[in-house]
Order: C-alpha cells, then sequence, then structure tokens
C-alpha cells in the first residue's frame, strides 16, 4: 500500500469530517485525486464505516457493556470462522475478535440493560452447540477508546509564547 | 543602590527578548489561541520517559562524565553517521550539552576575543547575538529575504566578512523563518566560508523537521567543513524533548578541548536522567528507523501545507516554509508593522503570534506563526487571522 494512502488512512482516522478540500492541501494533492483514493479505499472494503467516537457515559442512555470470553470447539474445514459467524449475527455483539491463549473469541457485546446481557449470555450465546464455555467481564468505565482519552488532563501544558 | 556602578555595561545592554510581552498579554486571555509556542504539541514518546523513570528508579542518581555518559555519546555518533554521514569520535568529539542553546554558549566563548565579529543571518533565534555580547564579541546581522527564501546566500555572506570575521552562525532549518539551505545552497556558502577561513557554528537543532525531497544537509559533511565546523543538535525538536534540556555539540578535538573546559567549570554534565531519556530515544530510533520522529514530521508536514495555503488564501505573500515548525507570511500590505499586526490581531483576535522583530530587524514586516497545534485550533485561529485581515 502507498505511504499516502496510509496517510490519508490516519488522517480520516483522526477526524473523517475533515473536508475533502482539506485533506488534499494537507496531502498536497489535487481534490479530485483523494476523492479518488478514498473512493477506492471504500470500494476495497478498507474504509468500511465513519463514525464517531462516543462517550455515552455522558449520556442518560441506559446501556452496559460486557467483554466475553467464549472458549468453542472449531468445526471440521471451517475452524472457527462458522461459529464466529453465528455470534456475529446476534445485534447484541458490537466486536469479534478471534484470539490466541486461554479462549477463542472475544466478544465486545452491548445491552440495555444487566438483565438484558445476562439474557444473551445464557440464552442465546451459551446454548450455541460449539460454545463450550464463557466468561462475562462488566465494563465499569472507559478510559481511554480508539485512541481517545475520555476524561483526565488533556490540557496544552506549554507556555503561550517562547522563542 | 546604584548597580550600575556595578553590572557590565555591555550585558546591562543588551535589550530583553521581545517576546516576553505577548507571553504576558497571553496570559492574561483564556480564550486566546497561541501560534506563539515554540516547541512540538507532542508529549516525549512514552519508551523515552519511561527509562528515566526506570533510571530514577534505579538509583542512577549521579553525576555523569563532563562529556556526558559514553553509551549516549556513542549513540550520538551513530546517530549522526547513519542519518546525516557526519563522523565524529564519541570519546573526544562529542559533548552533551544543555540544549543547544548551551553549545552556542560554549562555541562563542570558546572562540572569542574582544573586537571579534561574528555573522548571524537574520532573521533567526533570539539568542545568537546575545551570546556572542555576552562572549565579547560583536555580532553582524546579515539579513535575509523572503525574495531569496530566506537562504544565505554565498554574496551575502561575502559581502559581510571583514578582517575581524572570525565565524559564522548557520541557523538553518531556521527559526522563525521555516527555511532550510539545499545542497547546492550550501555547497556556495562552503567555498566562501573555505577561502576566508571562518569557523562554521551550525545549528541543526530542526534538522530532522525538513520536509523537502532532499531531506537535511549538513554543512559538516561536505569536503574541508568538518574540521572547521562546530555542530550543535539536540533533542527538544526531533523528539519533543524541549523540557529535559538534553542537547550536544560536536566538533575536532582540538576545538572540543577548548569547549569543554568551560562546560566542565560551569556546567559539570547535563542531567544525569535526561541522558538517559535521550539514549533511549537514539537507540530505540536505530532499531526502527527513527519511527517516533517520523510520525511527528508527517504530522507536522499536514499542518505546514494547511498553514501555508491558508495565508496564500488570505492573500498575504508567504514563502513556503520546508523547515522547522513555522510559517513566516508577509503583512506588509495591511500597512502595520508586525509589532502593530500582533498586538491588534491579540487584543482584537485573541491571537497570539510572534512579531518578526523579535527575530531580527529584517523580520519587519512578517509575523511568525507556529503550526505545531492541534488541526482544529489552527483552523480557528486561520479563520481569525483572516478576519482581522479583511476587516482592515
Amino acid at each position: 500500500m502507498q505511504n499516502l494512502q496510509i496517510e490519508l488512512l490516519q488522517l480520516l482516522q483522526q477526524d473523517c469530517r475533515l473536508p475533502l478540500e482539506k485533506i488534499a492541501v494537507m496531502l498536497g494533492q489535487k481534490p479530485e485525486a483523494v476523492g479518488a483514493m478514498i473512493d477506492d479505499l471504500e470500494k476495497r472494503g478498507i474504509i468500511l464505516r465513519y463514525s464517531p467516537v462516543i462517550n455515552w457515559d455522558k449520556t442518560d442512555k441506559d446501556r452496559v457493556e460486557a467483554m466475553i470470553e467464549v472458549r468453542v470447539t472449531p468445526q471440521r474445514d471451517e475452524g472457527f470462522d462458522a461459529i464466529a459467524k453465528r455470534i456475529y449475527r446476534f445485534d447484541e455483539v458490537k466486536t469479534v475478535y478471534l484470539m490466541s491463549g486461554a479462549y477463542d473469541l472475544l466478544l465486545l457485546v452491548e445491552a440495555h440493560s444487566l438483565k438484558e446481557l445476562g439474557y444473551f449470555v445464557s440464552t442465546k450465546l451459551s446454548v450455541l452447540e460449539s460454545v463450550t464455555g464463557t466468561a462475562t467481564h462488566f465494563v465499569l468505565k472507559r478510559y481511554k477508546s480508539d485512541g481517545v482519552i475520555f476524561e483526565g488532563d488533556i490540557q496544552d501544558k506549554r507556555m503561550a509564547v517562547n522563542p | 543602590m546604584d548597580y550600575s556602578r556595578y553590572w557590565n555595561p555591555a550585558i546591562a545592554a543588551v535589550p530583553k527578548s521581545g517576546i516576553r510581552k505577548f507571553f504576558d498579554i497571553v496570559q492574561t486571555m483564556p480564550g486566546a489561541i497561541s501560534l506563539g509556542v515554540g516547541e512540538p504539541d507532542f508529549v516525549t514518546p512514552y519508551h523515552i520517559r519511561n527509562a528515566a523513570i526506570n533510571s530514577i528508579l534505579d538509583g542512577e542518581t549521579q553525576y555523569t562524565s563532563n562529556w556526558g555518559r559514553i553509551s549516549l555519546r556513542r549513540e550520538i555518533a551513530r546517530y549522526l553517521q547513519k542519518r546525516y554521514h557526519l563522523s565524529y569520535n564519541p570519546e573526544n568529539e562529542v559533548l552533551v550539552t544543555i540544549g543547544a542553546s548551551e553549545g552556542i554558549d560554549l562555541a562563542m566563548r570558546a572562540l572569542l576575543t574582544p573586537g571579534d565579529e561574528v555573522l548571524v543571518p537574520e532573521p533567526s533565534y533570539v539568542s545568537y547575538c546575545p551570546s556572542v555580547v555576552f562572549a565579547g564579541g560583536i555580532p553582524v546581522p546579515i539579513p535575509t529575504s523572503a525574495e531569496r527564501n530566506f537562504a544565505l546566500t554565498a554574496e551575502e555572506l561575502e559581502s559581510a566578512i571583514t578582517p575581524r570575521t572570525k565565524a559564522l552562525i548557520l541557523p538553518y532549518p531556521n527559526n522563525p523563518t521555516g527555511a532550510v539551505l539545499d545542497r547546492e545552497a550550501v555547497q556556495k556558502l562552503r567555498d566562501v566560508i573555505v577561502r576566508h577561513d571562518l569557523i562554521v557554528i551550525s545549528d541543526e537543532i530542526y534538522s530532522e523537521l525538513s520536509y523537502g525531497p532532499e531531506g537535511h544537509v549538513s554543512i559538516a559533511g561536505l569536503p574541508d567543513m568538518r574540521e572547521r565546523t562546530i555542530y550543535l543538535n539536540g533533542f527538544s525538536k526531533a523528539f519533543a524533548m524541549t523540557g529535559w534540556r538534553v542537547g550536544y555539540a560536536c566538533a575536532p578535538a582540538e576545538l572540543m578541548d577548548v569547549m569543554v573546559k568551560i562546560h566542565q567549570y560551569t556546567i559539570m554534565c547535563a542531567s544525569t536522567q535526561g541522558q538517559v531519556a535521550a539514549e533511549e530515544a537514539l537507540r530505540q530510533g536505530r532499531e526502527d528507523d527513527y519511527s517516533d520522529v517520523q510520525t511527528m514530521r508527517q504530522s507536522y508536514d499536514h499542518r505546514r501545507r494547511l498553514m501555508y495555503g491558508a495565508f496564500c488564501d488570505m492573500g498575504l505573500s508567504c514563502f513556503e516554509p520546508l523547515g522547522a515548525f513555522y510559517v513566516f507570511p508577509n503583512i506588509q500590505k495591511t500597512g502595520m508593522g508586525s509589532e502593530e499586526f500582533c498586538e491588534r490581531l491579540l487584543h482584537e483576535k485573541e491571537v497570539a503570534c510572534v512579531p518578526g522583530t523579535a527575530f531580527g530587524e529584517c523580520g519587519e514586516g512578517h509575523i511568525r506563526c507556529c503550526y505545531a497545534t492541534a488541526v482544529d485550533k489552527l483552523d480557528i485561529a486561520l479563520s481569525r487571522i483572516a478576519d482581522f485581515v479583511n476587516s482592515l
């Protein structure tokens, strides 16, 4: 992949609302060229979505999140893909990773309440045939997500004017 | 008590830095956006900070050699070889200093006798001329101009040389203009320097922040220049380590011998933790091709283009900077002087810039704007400046 495309991706990851014209200036390219590059990255499934990083704790939306470690029996010919696919189809499941180590899949699951999340684990996830065990860890607080610090001292500590 | 009977009139006559006034005003304006900073907006990379913490925990609280830790000096020598093809012996040609600033002072005091002239291309960093004066020399500014990309030319240099000229300070990449010297320019200067038998103090603190295709060219690497160059650099700009105060000076052993005397009797050594951190910066950099520096340089480069483009769009003539993290637009078409422009901009639009005159008389008509600030803040600052310029 060209350096320029990586630079573009990094800029978009920082702020996907940067106007095309501005991105073009920052990369020293023509806006049309940047537009074409973005189209290409979208078509190739490299850019999948443009979404903000949200601190839901500051809203009054009822929401619980959990990380769930899942142990599964891999299936013949399909390995972990088939079971991963079954699991990611649930709306509650926001993220699925195949992991090395003591368990196989790591899920990030979101629900409106503790009860709803418990219901998901006991009636939807655990009952799947290849799932041999789960461990649910509730998220208590997000300090940093996607490279963004959610709270804490992020002030500019520099002196305002110096030589 | 009348202290004027006691103090040294030559030192007392050196004016205070013109930047102070703006600093005092900005302090009282919480909503102001400052483009007047002169340091990276990155924090020192984590692994570098951590190395210093571990060294404190390990009880590394003693002096180091006057020269600095030999392990650090070896890393510096390797770095200079790898990045700029410069060869210095870490045993007796590399001195760790308290920032490149100390190196400037050491060089001046080691070289100058009363009445010696030192050529200082301007606009340039505020401490060159005072350092010359403090060492008993006479600073001779050489004005450079936007028409020639603020690069010192061989002709300008040649015409400023007198029988008393001993040395030239070469401040590129340049603060405040962002000017760089390409290979051709450096070669032409080299011919004049050798012909007139001058010493060069080359302040290359911004060398890693060069955005041109050929990268930074150090004059110390040209034929016959190693023997007549005092090379200065440091960690502040390249590794976002301004507060650590670690730099270095490199020069032939005979010259270094004199500089070290001043350093050992006045400074003893740079702070041990600063040295440990600096060593980690270079050690890790050697392994990962200076990825910290590359990431930061790329980010500055994006903002450099943004800032330069914005000033051009405002209709202000602006030379395209290819180094450091400053733009130096010309504000003469507003009819105001640099100081007046900056003062009014600060009071009316709450944006702080530094008047070009702070960097020498020939900076008049320009302002220095630092782009080492988050893009959203730069945007606000630039639109305020545009409003201000349009309202005139």
